[in-house]
């Protein structure tokens, strides 16, 4: 009877476990840039049949995008459940979230439960998100006072005329009004409509070609953050 | 100017861009670009050096990008920089984490640190749970993410994706814990706030220089250039434009 397990077979097996990875990494390779190319080609020019394959292409990303939310709930509990087992510091919090998610399970997947639904939302979902809103509303202004505090150079002066301009937009308007260079600056409004909107067009142009040049990476197979290389 | 004409010379525009980039790769990898200094992909490179040295963790958070949105380049920019710190900083006893406000972002960020692990070839079994889905909205995601900063023995912070205004939550965390920060975002809003939260926030498209920075290829700087040269094509439009409607004949 053959052995299976010594040395040589363990090479071999070894072996053949890097070759069909290979495989793969070259099968997923080929599939997300021909996929990316027909997204791409079908966005720029109107060819008969496309569409449709585009939007194919579409409705199964979003297929797969709602089996990784499963995947990603599995991951939340998985990193919590192993957190809670070695008791590590703050585990009480993962108990906590762990126990909502199992009533949240149990509302949503039961039936006669629906009413509880919007309890779940409006009493502890939307409050707990506005609390966080107020925390960083109070976290950004304390960030503003200790960057004037550190920094004492242009671009401190800069930001001081932004909370200017700001404070300014949101009520102190009539009484800035009475002051001639300010009344004059509202009027033409240089600094909202023209340096502000241009400083941020120019932002976004930056950042639309790096998206580009990002794009055009994974297209050409440079950048393979799908799996592999 | 037509919609089909319109389509057709975006087309044009991305295949000279894309013919750019091939061969400005083949370029650099024969004759390496030298970069202008950018402190804070140094600050990002030592910070990898030093959570081996001294067996602390490093964590990256990659935002909340939908991968079929615009967003997602953000993204897939800060999985490059994944792949270059998981491949440093996996010989450490304590493999870096990411944390992640989108499912299939975590799948990508999941493989991207399991690939970077397998380059290294350690004995270390790789641990899925490395690569964390904290929560589904921005502010969910924001509130898992801080207890990970605070608890997790993390020494460096690298925050690079898209983000909103929640970003100066992870920052106050990062704070707390006087761990440095090495931020940068593609949404405005996350800018205005990293601006005024962090001492050295990456504007704009230095976000995408991450690669290039940190030496992942001939192909990332040489996408730095084909970025610099669209760059000047616009400005030029743009100038034009301005010069044609001054004149009158537009």
């Amino acid at each position: 009877m053959a052995c299976y397990s010594g040395p040589a077979w363990r090479r071999i097996s070894q072996n053949g476990r890097l070759a069909v990875r290979r495989i793969f990494s070259i099968l997923n390779a080929v599939i997300a840039i021909g996929a990316g190319l027909i997204v791409l080609i079908g966005y720029f020019v109107d060819v008969q049949g496309m569409m449709e394959v585009r939007l194919l292409l579409f409705q199964w990303a979003v297929i797969v995008g709602g089996v990784a939310v499963l995947v990603g709930i599995g991951n939340l509990l998985s990193v919590h459940l192993a957190k809670l087992r070695s008791r590590k510091k703050g585990a009480i919090y993962s108990l906590v979230l762990l126990f909502f998610m199992v009533i949240s399970l149990l509302i949503s997947g039961t039936a006669g439960l629906e009413p509880l639904k919007p309890i779940l939302m409006d009493g502890i979902l939307i409050p707990v998100e506005v609390s966080l809103m107020a925390i960083l509303s109070v976290t950004l202004i304390v960030a503003a006072v200790r960057m004037l505090r550190s920094r004492t150079d242009l671009s401190a002066i800069l930001f001081l005329a932004t909370v200017f301009v700001v404070l300014a937009g949101i009520g102190f308007r009539s009484f800035l009004a009475q002051i001639p260079v300010f009344n004059e600056l509202a009027q033409s409004q240089l600094v909202t409509n023209i340096l502000a909107l241009g400083g941020a067009r120019g932002i976004l142009i930056g950042v639309a070609l790096g998206t580009l040049t990002t794009g055009l990476r994974i297209l050409l197979g440079v950048d393979r953050p799908y799996g592999g290389k | 100017m037509t919609s089909q004409t319109a389509g057709l010379l975006g087309l044009v525009l991305v295949l000279v861009a894309a013919l750019a980039l091939t061969l400005l790769s083949l370029l650099f990898k024969r004759f390496p670009l030298p970069l202008r200094n950018i402190s804070a992909f140094l600050r990002i490179r030592r910070a990898a050096s030093l959570v081996v040295e001294d067996g602390t963790r490093l964590h990256v958070s990659l935002g909340s990008a939908n991968l079929l949105t615009p967003s997602s380049a953000s993204a897939l920019a800060g999985l490059a920089l994944v792949r270059h710190l998981g491949e440093v900083t996996s010989l450490s006893d304590h493999p870096p984490i990411t944390t992640t406000g989108s499912p299939t972002l975590n799948l990508l960020a999941q493989d991207t640190l399991r690939t970077a692990h397998e380059a290294v070839a350690t004995e270390q079994p790789f641990d899925m749970n490395n690569g964390r889905l904290t929560g589904l909205t921005p502010l969910s995601y924001a509130a898992g993410v801080m207890p990970a900063i605070r608890d997790e023995n993390i020494s460096n912070n690298v925050i690079i994706g898209s983000f909103g205004p929640e970003v100066g939550l992870l920052i106050e965390s990062a704070d707390r814990q006087k761990t440095p920060v090495i931020a940068a975002s593609d949404s405005l809003p996350a800018q205005a706030v990293l601006y005024a939260a962090t001492q050295e926030p990456l504007i704009g498209e230095e976000l995408f220089a991450a690669g290039a920075y940190t030496q992942a290829g001939p192909a990332h700087t040489a996408s730095l250039l084909v970025q610099d040269i669209l760059r000047w094509l616009v400005i030029l439009a743009l100038l034009g434009g301005a010069f044609l409607k001054m004149a009158g004949l537009l």
